[in-house]
């Protein structure tokens, strides 16, 4: 009991990340058209605007140590931040500290500037196209982001610490009447957990209460006459990329202390969000969030060392086995609706 | 209705002639007349270098390029030097190799076994490179070894550390100055008994791939002589980027320590993860539960952050080092490139310095006379103290380095202390060894 309680929990962490990048590429979908293989890039991307404001916020000035050498056996540089000098030691220290959830305030802005340039420059002339030539094209400029990515910040994983009073876990055993230590989980994957969950559901009531929402679920379901009613739906959907866009961000800049961000964790996203999509069913909100979730969970439940024993390589392939089951009962998906992507 | 010339005596005539066309180039080259493949002229001899340029090690990669330049730089007798001054055999001179300019090439290996056995192939067959180096993973360097003994050239390999590079993979024509698993474990076992006592039990957490199998195979059994036990042993997927899941159970599994056998970018997820959990803060067994690293890279510690601190680890070399040999090639190469140089670079520099070593003392760049010359092969000045060639497997005996991370670095570069400078008879081991079983050496391949 406690080993499913513990991976419950694993996977909702996973799951939100996986239901916050593949409610993105269900909207730019839905009110697009258009299928977005960069998507991936978009959080990675925002996992880098936390190791943008990490750095921004470390900019420091140097001073010279005699009593101490460098490697080279020079009197040593000390580098000290500016935030340091300019707030104190211990507010500057809070600060940087706190530099993940300050990267919120980066990050937002960034990144609709990022999908409205996307969407703008390249994706819109791709409107017409076959979907092929939509996932070669974004395909394409994923690889440009990411390799631009490495070059400016290198190949290996940057550690982008959390808070560090989110350090450690919450025994939720002892809550449940289990020893100490059986059922662990960190205090800042519940904070992911918890974020997701409140974007999620400002996404929903966005779409659902206000009258820009209205257009876009109109527009979705169908555009023309949307058109013909006299609304710009082109713009309305250029702001709905954005907003795409910044979705993904906001989950890669809280992911950042999770795992520590690199070029290449769009791509290892990517895949499996597209895979959440389908099984969600094409265009459908509520069901790339659920399958977010549940196939987070199934992949968290399929790497226990108990069913790796009796099936030993299920965690790398559950999640493919598991859409392959539901598109051959549910073809549309969980919750797809009919007549999406199926002209 | 069409007429046709084509005959029998003509086809064949135009057979012959194209034929011995194709072949008059192989027949020229200097190959065929002095028995090796891609033997020099007389004013410059070709060397390859085979790095990750792209992927997950580009960084790792990088490294190991400054490196070779750098050496290539001291061998024709520019730059300060570096290592040749402090090199216990003297015959290098910083005129090239026999009189001959070093110039070289590059290839990426991209950490992919395929990907790289093809630029070493352009390298051979292509650019004339006589000597392959580098990589730093070993499925890599496995896979590339195997391609150089066919080809008929010298493998210098760079970072590899897998126990099968110079086990059951062993090739005559490759040779590795890097440490392996084994001796990794032979020299973290004690130091972790001694910090942590001999009444633990250890989990481990590996990366499901050659390096992964032979190093948790290595630092189980040092671990378990000195009276540890072995209560799990997870294989993780390589391309693994959230070890959660494996990480969640850990604590409940009655271990009070978890060995992380990951290395580059799953160490520094995994380890972020252990910490995330709060291990290192939980009480088991009524200990301080503890978390190792069998293999650390300092490129890679610098992923991790602050969560290596205290985290006990072995490695191949590291700038702080303060015989004569490091300290020459840490000015060397800081004054250069502005930062000390990774293990990786280093193991690069030392292997393209003890090529041209054994060429010149041979006399000879053909990989049979380079590889009689290394066999055997004692030397010193080049960090890590006196070391040995071994003749029966190609690999370099030497003192291993114990590390931890810094408490309390004062620079970027500052990751990781050396604890302890575990001595070379502490690590050695037979040839034929059951970890190093399987595989025989076979005889050098001049190629050609």
């Amino acid at each position: 009991m406690d080993a499913i309680i513990l991976q419950i929990l694993n996977g909702l962490d996973k799951g939100s990340a996986y239901a916050l990048i593949a409610l993105g590429l269900t909207l730019i979908f839905g009110t697009l058209g258009v299928v977005n293989f960069a998507h991936g890039a978009l959080f990675m991307i925002g996992a880098f605007c936390a190791v943008t404001v990490q750095r921004v916020l470390n900019f420091s000035y140097e001073t010279i140590d005699p009593s101490q050498t460098d490697f080279l056996g020079n009197p040593l540089v000390v580098k000290t931040p500016y935030v340091f000098s300019w707030f104190g030691p211990e507010t500057g220290a809070s600060i940087i500290d706190w530099s993940v959830p300050l990267a919120i305030l980066f990050a937002i802005p960034v990144m609709i500037v990022v999908g409205f340039v996307m969407e703008r420059g390249l994706i819109k002339h791709f409107y017409k196209r076959p979907h092929a030539d939509q996932i070669l094209v974004t395909f394409g400029l994923a690889i440009v982001l990411q390799e631009l990515i490495k070059y400016f910040y290198g190949a290996n994983p940057i550690q982008t610490g959390a808070p560090d009073v989110f350090r450690g876990s919450f025994d939720f055993g002892v809550m449940l009447g289990f020893d100490p230590n059986v059922i662990i989980y960190p205090y800042w994957r519940l904070v992911y957990f918890a974020f997701a969950a409140v974007i999620i559901g400002a996404v929903f009531a966005f779409l659902q209460f206000t009258t820009f929402g209205m257009v876009v679920r109109a527009g979705m379901a169908d555009r023309e006459t949307v058109g013909l009613l006299g609304i710009n739906i082109d713009k309305k959907f250029t702001i709905m990329f954005g907003l795409a866009a910044a979705v993904a961000g906001l989950a890669g800049v809280m992911y950042a202390p999770i795992n520590s961000p690199n070029y290449h964790m769009g791509m290892d996203f990517l895949v499996l969000s597209f895979v959440v999509v389908v099984v969600g069913g094409m265009g459908s909100l509520p069901g790339a969030v659920l399958a977010g979730f549940l196939l987070g969970i199934l992949e968290s439940f399929a790497s226990m060392n108990e069913i790796k024993s009796i099936l030993p390589g299920i965690d790398q392939i559950i999640i493919y086995l598991v859409a392959i089951i539901i598109l051959l009962t549910r073809p549309r998906g969980l919750m797809g609706r009919k007549g999406v992507m199926e002209d | 209705m069409s007429k046709t010339n084509l005959t029998r005596r003509g086809v064949l005539q135009t057979g012959a002639v194209a034929g011995a066309g194709l072949a008059l180039p192989t027949y020229l080259s200097a190959a065929s007349h002095t028995g090796f493949t891609n033997a020099p002229g007389d004013s410059s001899v070709t060397l390859g270098f085979n790095v990750p340029q792209t992927g997950a090690y580009a960084d790792e990669g990088a490294d190991e390029l400054r490196a070779y330049e750098l050496a290539v730089e001291h061998l024709n007798g520019g730059g300060d030097g570096g290592m040749l001054p402090t090199f216990s055999s003297k015959v290098l001179d910083g005129t090239g190799i026999l009189g001959r300019k070093v110039e070289y090439v590059t290839g990426d290996t991209q950490t992919k076994s395929d990907a790289a056995r093809a630029s070493a192939k352009a390298m051979i067959e292509k650019e004339g490179a006589i000597m392959i180096t580098g990589g730093s993973s070993s499925g890599v360097a496995v896979a590339v070894q195997g391609l150089c003994q066919e080809a008929g050239v010298i493998f210098m390999a760079g970072l590899t550390h897998s126990n099968d590079t110079t086990g059951k993979d062993k090739k005559a024509n490759g040779f590795r100055h890097f440490f392996n698993a084994y001796m990794s474990a032979a020299a973290l076992a004690p130091v972790l008994a001694k910090m942590y006592g001999n009444d633990r039990k250890a989990y481990h957490l590996t990366a499901d791939y050659t390096w992964g199998w032979t190093q948790q195979e290595s630092i189980a059994a040092a671990t378990e002589a000195m009276g540890w036990e072995t209560v799990n042993n997870v294989l993780t997927p390589l391309a693994s980027t959230d070890f959660s899941s494996y990480i969640a159970p850990v604590l409940n599994s009655g271990a009070d320590v978890l060995v992380l056998n990951h290395y580059g970018g799953n160490m520094v997820n995994s380890l972020t993860n252990a910490v995330q959990f709060g291990l290192r803060e939980k009480q088991v067994n009524g200990k301080n539960f503890e978390i190792v690293v069998p293999l650390y890279s300092r490129l890679m510690a610098r992923g991790a952050g602050e969560n290596v601190k205290g985290i006990f680890g072995s490695t191949n070399w590291h700038w702080s080092l303060q015989d004569e040999g490091s300290k020459a090639f840490v000015k060397s190469f800081g004054t250069k490139y502005g930062f000390p140089p990774s293990q990786a670079a280093h193991t690069c520099y030392v292997q393209t310095l003890l090529y041209a070593d054994a060429v010149t003392r041979g006399g000879s760049f053909n990989p049979c006379a380079v590889a009689e010359a290394l066999e055997g092969f004692e030397f010193d000045g080049l960090g890590n103290g006196p070391t040995l060639y071994r003749a029966e497997d190609h690999q370099c005996f030497k003192d291993v380095l114990v590390v931890k991370g810094k408490e309390n670095p004062t620079s970027e570069f500052d990751l990781l202390e050396i604890v302890e400078v575990t001595p070379r008879a502490q690590v050695e081991y037979a040839a034929d060894h059951p970890m190093f079983a399987g595989g025989q050496l076979g005889s050098c391949n001049p190629g050609a």
